[in-house]
């Protein structure tokens, strides 16, 4: 796999109140275990937001029933995909 | 190092040894900005201590309260969080208002928030905020060493409940006020204080304190410490006469009962405290709950609590007080901030009267607390008939209500806590079940001396003509009515001034769990005529 290969995909928060607080800083931490770029916006065409960032993931402020759309690019890109979905569809593990 | 005495007014008793920690001043410095490098640096350097701090304080919080800062600790170490105010600061912006306008931008866009939950993450935006600005103008939070002798101008409550006074310590404030809050926490807490001291010596490094007489010895010689060895002995054989009194019940020496209850500010005191040592609970200051950084307590929060008190005092009395804010106990989002006198203002059942979306919920979980023991419903600040009888109706709606629903409950009685002068004149005119003698509030009222201005401490004496007076006035009208009376102020814990108060008809006095052992040790010093 090439760094300049574009991996998408996407999930739906299904845990009660969204993208709050402690899973902000669970995916943050998650991604930031990884080198690749890691994005997701609420809709396929952006805005995309740094998952990374725990300030810039608060500001998305998305509620439960919104879909993560991803789109990630690196070396791990495949690994990391895999697990950023595992964690928004484990509810973050809450609820 | 030489000795130096000191003198202050003793504002609650015991003695103590210890090193000295002195408060930084209780108002940010104001900054003088310097160059863009310089701010920058300055704000670098204030994330890193707000970090650390943070840090720290996870490492001793428990799982909730360290999720919580975790959260901070994660926005905190974003760059992006502060990537504005470094780019006002390079716009020639200093940085405390760079670093403000940053946070209060991010703070709006969270208040503006559709989802209630994530609105309620601007307070931990605001505390960050706050946390940050701390670091920058260099007044940093307090942070009271287990066991110091603290020494300051004035302590907040905030700062009080901060420390950890299990290790001993005392307070030695050079202004403050025996009637000012932390005193009476200091009294319920057992903490040596001393207010009023005025000038304390520059550079001393321990104190012997001895808050019953206000006597301070800075860098004690070693006369100073043998004398003081032996006076915390005699204190302590003492201590163990009182605690033995404390299980008896109160007897004066002419074989009148007295009913002696005790006041509770925190449920959490109930942990060490054995409920056979009182009559029941006299005072229950329902403040605490509303003092949580989740804003104000729900029903369901405030029913636990209440049945927690109750159920710990079964089958004995407790005498619960709605919330008593305003005046020096301020509650976020509840009391009027820009009132010029608090202390005559909305504060009491004026409040809960004005706030009755707040009240009747209180008045629900006392109603449906009611069932579980003996429960009293007191009313703060009343001056007018009309202001009992308002609370009544809300009262009996409640009930209505919550029989309508089939929810359990009852009607406790509802009696007023007389503390405004007009009040103790009138008694007799109000439909109260109950009378309770605020001496705190009635002795500051009557004698027009703030209990939070040091400067006239001294003529906030409860043992006034005037105070007993109107004590009198109350136990005359409660006799006629036909309803108990008892009196809830720290004039109740004053061994001196027990005598007085049985004297003016009192027969049932509640103090702060420490003060039950020498209150009874005090009744049953005195013979009645």
């Amino acid at each position: 796999m090439t760094t300049t290969e574009m991996l998408t995909d996407r999930a739906e928060l299904t845990n009660l109140a969204g993208l709050h607080a402690r899973p902000a800083v669970k995916l943050t931490q998650l991604a930031k275990s990884f080198t690749s770029r890691i994005e997701f916006a609420p809709s396929p065409d952006g805005p995309w937001t740094d998952a990374k960032s725990p300030v810039k993931v608060m500001r998305v402020k998305a509620p439960m029933g919104a879909h993560l759309h991803f789109r990630i690019s690196g070396a791990d890109a495949a690994e990391a995909m895999d697990a950023v979905l595992a964690l928004v569809r484990a509810k973050f593990g809450e609820d | 190092m030489t000795r130096v005495l000191g003198l202050g007014i003793p504002a609650s008793p015991g003695l103590a040894a210890g090193v000295l920690a002195r408060l930084a001043p209780a108002r940010p410095t104001i900054r003088h900005a310097g160059t863009p490098a310089d701010e920058a640096g300055a704000l670098r350097a204030a994330l890193a201590q707000a970090i650390a701090d943070l840090a720290a304080l996870i490492g001793a919080a428990d799982t909730d309260a360290a999720d919580m800062l975790s959260f901070q600790l994660a926005m905190l170490e974003d760059d992006a969080l502060s990537e504005g105010a470094f780019a006002a600061i390079e716009a020639g912006e200093a940085a405390d208002s760079a670093w403000c306008d940053a946070l209060d931008r991010e703070i709006a866009d969270y208040r503006a928030a559709e989802d209630s939950y994530f609105r309620a993450r601007a307070s931990d935006l605001e505390d960050m905020r706050a946390r940050v600005l701390r670091a920058l103008t260099g007044a940093a939070e307090l942070a009271i060493p287990a066991g110091a002798v603290v020494l300051g101008a004035d302590l907040t409550p905030s700062q009080f409940l901060a420390a950890d006074w299990r290790q001993g310590g005392a307070i030695l404030l050079t202004e403050g006020s025996a009637q000012a809050h932390v005193a009476m926490l200091a009294r319920a807490r057992a903490v040596p204080m001393v207010i009023g001291l005025g000038v304390a010596p520059e550079g001393a490094r321990e104190a012997l304190v001895d808050g019953g007489t206000g006597r301070v010895v800075f860098d004690p010689d070693l006369d100073d410490r043998a004398r003081f060895t032996d006076a915390l002995a005699a204190a302590q054989r003492t201590a163990a006469a009182h605690a033995e009194i404390s299980r008896k019940p109160a007897m004066t020496a002419d074989g009148t009962m007295i009913k002696v209850l005790v006041n509770l500010g925190d449920p959490d005191e109930l942990a060490e405290l054995d409920p056979a040592i009182c009559d029941g609970v006299g005072l229950v200051r329902s403040e605490f709950l509303f003092h949580g950084r989740d804003g104000l307590p729900d029903e369901v929060a405030q029913y636990q609590a209440y049945h927690r008190i109750l159920t710990w005092a079964a089958p004995r009395p407790v005498t619960i007080r709605t919330l008593d804010a305003g005046g020096d106990k301020p509650v976020p989002g509840l009391t009027i901030d820009a009132e010029t006198n608090p202390f005559l203002g909305t504060r009491g059942l004026r409040l809960s009267l004005a706030k009755p979306e707040v009240f009747t919920q209180q008045l629900r979980a006392l109603a449906r607390a009611a069932v579980v023991g003996n429960l009293r419903i007191m009313l703060p600040m009343v001056t007018l008939p009309a202001e009992l009888s308002a609370a009544a109706v809300l009262l009996d709606q409640v009930v209505a209500e919550l029989a309508a629903a089939g929810i359990p409950h009852a009607r406790p009685p509802l009696g007023i806590m007389v503390e405004v002068p007009a009040a103790a004149l009138t008694a007799g005119d109000f439909g109260a079940d109950f009378y309770s003698i605020g001496s705190n509030d009635l002795t500051q009222y009557t004698l027009a001396a703030a209990r939070d201005i040091g400067s006239v401490a001294r003529l906030g004496d409860a043992g006034h003509p005037a105070v007993l007076q109107l004590i009198r006035a109350t136990v005359a009208a409660a006799v006629v009515r036909g309803v108990d009376v008892s009196l809830c102020g720290d004039a109740a814990g004053e061994p001196g001034l027990v005598p007085a108060l049985l004297t003016a008809g009192l027969r049932s006095l509640s103090v702060a769990p420490v003060a039950v052992g020498r209150t009874k040790a005090a009744i049953a010093g005195v013979r009645l005529p």
